[in-house]
């Protein structure tokens, strides 16, 4: 007297590997998906951190008797403009410090040189006239070079958009797979079934009871592979996470694997591409079984 | 209760199988429907439980021009309607139980009402202990019973028997022609399709005769002559 399907499903070969495209779909959407939350945090940290930095070089002298160009009436230039917070003259040893990797430490160094930086912290909500700057520094002080850490930041930008629009239609690709596969799967359902689904048409069953029973199977099908491509995404997150945990104990130059860290808010977002899957499958169902018998005569 | 209008009908493409069939069976009439193998007996049942459509002509049951109805209205007419198969046609991962509730449930009964009704029908039937068994594991006898308790569970007002006796022994066709016979005489109209002319005649009952493609009403005891002829 057990309430289960009326129609055998469980004989049904035809929709056996269902679950296992399905666990395949979610474990690519997973990672894409997942991948693309890391590189949009990290956009939006590096995003916060040069939104309010920029730097001012003033080269060396091209001869020696040219002169180097006055630190002085630049940083008043520099403190004079709207949207500007402060300004600091970099000494030699910290701008030595940032050619070290290249250059090493030796005498070399000490002989060198340098461009004088002017580290210039500006306020992210009133960013000055970059232009306007430019042009009073190229007046004020002739060869000093404006960098707009933001420039630079933009192209990168423009590169991790890219890649978050490409996640997207990864993500829209396996969402119309998954609707296709369903299709198909369930096509095939109803030609196996097409015996029992007429003795339920005799028996007085409506089409929308039919479609359900077929939509139901479906959801559960959608929901085991999901859940599966989860579990093994999730695994393989932890792996690389791992992975990368352990090559930056080896040091910092290792670091051939990024940090992979998902906050909770992040997981719960992938959580929600088995659910998404399993949607899929029920409504493509559904329709598909709906738009079958009404062929019927 | 049920009027055949010129209805011709073929599968297909194919050459047609019924030509010009018109006819009209009231309401608590018992009727059998008689023709050799392939002379389309299933097929004028098919039309009357709306499995098929007509190529041309028009079919009325219940009051209702069917012939023509959107398929969504299909269902609650089929609800009036219980059929009886040669084959049987049960569902063989369904138990006994389950397939004898069938159209119990797609009316939407209550599961207390399904329950009961068909305990009682199926202990009716002789098959009390055989509530969970699957047909593949009853015999012809038992999965006939069974095909006979789903036809008539949810108390039709038409009963539609495509060769019910094909399967079963001579004792148990009389039995279930008498049983058919009982519903008639409680009001229910009975249809039997059944290559077996000489047991229709043992019964006494009018017949539809299919030959040709067309149909002649046989009365007992009487010549054949055509029903509403047409010019």
């Amino acid at each position: 007297m057990s309430r289960g399907f009326d129609i055998p499903f469980a004989r049904d070969g035809s929709v056996r590997f269902l679950p296992w495209i399905v666990a395949l779909m979610v474990y690519l959407a997973g990672l894409a998906l997942a991948g693309a939350l890391l590189l949009d945090a990290a956009l939006d940290d590096w995003s916060r951190g040069v939104s309010g930095v920029m730097t001012v070089e003033l080269p060396p002298a091209a001869t020696e008797q040219a002169g180097d160009i006055a630190v002085a009436p630049v940083v008043a230039l520099l403190q004079a403009t709207p949207g500007v917070a402060s300004v600091k003259l970099l000494p030699r040893a910290a701008v030595a410090k940032l050619v070290e990797p290249w250059l090493g430490t030796g005498q070399a160094i000490a002989a060198l040189a340098l461009p004088q930086l002017i580290d210039v912290r500006i306020d992210p909500a009133h960013r000055p006239d970059f232009a306007a700057l430019r042009a009073k520094l190229a007046t004020a002080a002739p060869g000093a070079v404006l960098d707009d850490a933001r420039l630079r930041f933009d192209r990168l930008f423009d590169l991790g958009m890219s890649i978050e629009v490409m996640t997207v239609v990864i993500l829209v690709l396996i969402g119309i797979a998954a609707v296709l596969t369903t299709v198909f799967a369930t096509r095939a359902g109803l030609a196996v079934h097409q015996n029992v689904i007429e003795i339920l048409h005799i028996l007085g069953a409506r089409d929308s009871y039919i479609a359900r029973q077929f939509a139901r199977h479906a959801l559960g099908l959608g929901l085991r592979g999901g859940v599966t491509g989860l579990v093994l995404a999730a695994a393989t997150l932890a792996l690389l996470g791992h992975a990368a945990a352990a090559a930056a104990i080896l040091g910092p130059g290792l670091r051939l694997v990024p940090a992979i860290t998902l906050l909770p808010w992040q997981w719960s977002v992938l959580v929600l591409v088995p659910i998404a899957a399993a949607a899929i499958t029920y409504f493509t169902a559904l329709a598909t079984v709906h738009g079958a018998l009404a062929r019927m005569p | 209760m049920i009027r055949f209008e010129n209805v011709g009908m073929r599968y297909g493409a194919g050459p047609e199988v019924l030509r010009d069939i018109s006819f009209q069976l009231d309401v608590s009439s018992f009727h059998f429907v008689t023709g050799s193998s392939g002379a389309g007996k299933s097929s004028v049942l098919k039309l009357i439980y709306m499995s098929e459509r007509p190529s041309r002509g028009v079919v009325w049951l219940f009051d209702k021009q069917v012939s023509s109805l959107p398929r969504r209205a299909l269902p609650p007419l089929r609800r009036h309607i219980g059929v009886i198969f040669q084959d049987f046609r049960l569902i063989n991962h369904l138990s006994t139980f389950d397939n004898v509730a069938l159209p119990l449930r797609l009316a939407g009964e209550s599961e207390v009402k399904v329950t009961e009704t068909v305990t009682d029908l199926l202990t009716w039937v002789g098959l009390a202990d055989r509530f969970e068994a699957r047909p593949p594991t009853l015999s012809g006898g038992q999965q006939q019973r069974v095909a006979i308790a789903r036809a008539v569970i949810a108390r039709p007002s038409l009963i539609l028997a495509d060769e019910p006796t094909g399967n079963v022994d001579d004792a148990m066709a009389m039995r279930l022609l008498r049983l058919l016979e009982e519903m008639n005489r409680l009001g229910t109209t009975v249809i039997v399709a059944t290559h077996n002319h000489h047991l229709a005649t043992r019964m006494g009952q009018p017949r539809l005769h299919l030959d040709g493609g067309r149909i002649a009403l046989i009365r007992p005891e009487a010549p054949v002559d055509r029903v509403m002829p047409r010019s």
